[in-house]
């Protein structure tokens, strides 16, 4: 408590009660769950609707409502992020990065979306899940690319100095099997925590300048503040996307052929 | 008996103390980590965009290739402030 000011404490802030079942159980169903479950669904029908759209624009032959949003998104991670980093041998990734790009973009964005305001990677559990998948996604693309010989290649880089190499091996095994995902997980999970504790203590602020009696007139500040902080988040929850979707990237990009 | 009952007591009383207190200190700290470990980050993020601005602004028909470059930096830049973050809501709530 800070000059009259109650901050909840943090278990309230991201910790939701199941709609149904009981505590603590598996089928437990909670706002996250349920977050998680219209990215997937509504990814799909995203999709599914712009892809049964045939039609273009008569006049100008460019595609239309959700076939053009979807076109140009798709557009997006083929030639900003494909092309930028893997180049033309990378294109068959496009689908999983798109929908790890979609996936993340919507549960993110439920951030500032009324009546749910929790963005649905500031649990661990979704970002561990999310940088697992991408870990053994890259293992596999390197095997398969290099074989067996894509272990000792991405530990022991060709043309390192065999003297190097006590030194060379054990920063190289700890930097790509253990601190990659280990960073996706925790900037995706720590970004979207530290936007929701934000928005939280601004909303927290306001709501308490509201009963002040004097200190009103520091409310529209305060409010002008957390409308701003809103749209940085819509910005933010982008930006985490982009990045997450950009570096499982690189790393697929970097187990396709030895570093040299 | 109750003797020994008592100084179980206050044995048990102080240990709890002991642990309560670590964790107040820990607390304490907590802002003071997490503004540490904004130094670096922070530097380096400035210094990062600042040069790619710059690269943009010399050779502007490079520009994609320096953004996507400049945002895996800051990725990987930004990663020890989120860290420091993390660790700060351990010490702070946990």
């Amino acid at each position: 408590m800070i000059f009259g000011l109650e901050f909840p404490p943090i278990e309230n802030l991201v910790e939701w009660p199941n709609i149904f079942g009981p505590a603590d159980s598996w089928y437990g169903f909670n706002k996250i769950a349920l977050i998680n479950l219209i990215a997937l669904v509504g990814t799909t029908v995203l999709f599914l609707v712009a892809g049964r759209k045939k039609t273009l624009e008569p006049a100008t032959n460019a595609p239309k409502g959700s076939r053009n949003l979807v076109e140009s998104a798709v557009a997006f991670i083929r030639d900003g992020i494909i092309i930028e980093t893997i180049g033309p041998a990378g294109l068959r990734y496009l689908p999983f990065l798109a929908s790890l790009f979609f996936f993340i973009l919507i549960t993110n964005i439920f951030e500032v979306i009324p009546f749910f305001h929790m963005p649905g990677n500031a649990r661990m559990a979704g970002p561990a899940v999310l940088a697992l998948l991408t870990w053994a996604y890259f293992i596999a693309v390197g095997i398969k690319h290099q074989g067996l010989k894509y272990f000792w290649n991405s530990v022991a880089p060709p043309g390192v100095p065999k003297a190097l190499l006590p030194l060379v091996v054990p920063i190289e095994l700890l930097s790509t099997f253990i601190v990659r995902p280990f960073s996706l997980a925790v900037r995706l999970f720590a970004n979207m925590l530290a936007g929701h504790i934000l928005l939280v203590t601004f909303s927290v602020l306001c709501i308490t300048l509201w009963g002040a009696s004097l200190l009103l007139v520091v409310l529209p500040f305060s409010f002008v503040m957390l409308v701003g902080l809103t749209g940085f988040e819509i910005m933010v929850a982008f930006l985490q996307a982009y990045i997450f979707t950009i570096l499982a990237s690189v790393y697929i990009g970097s187990s396709m052929h030895a570093e040299h | 008996m109750s003797i020994l009952a008592q100084v179980t007591t206050a044995a048990e009383a102080v240990a709890l103390t002991a642990a309560d207190q670590k964790s107040i200190s820990a607390a304490g700290y907590a802002g003071l980590a997490y503004g540490l470990a904004t130094l670096g980050p922070g530097i380096g993020i400035g210094y990062l965009v600042g040069q790619s601005v710059q690269a943009m602004a010399r050779q502007p028909e490079a520009a994609g290739m320096v953004r996507t470059t400049m945002f895996l930096g800051i990725a990987f830049t930004e990663a020890l402030a989120l860290i420091g973050f993390v660790v700060f809501i351990l010490l702070k709530f946990v």
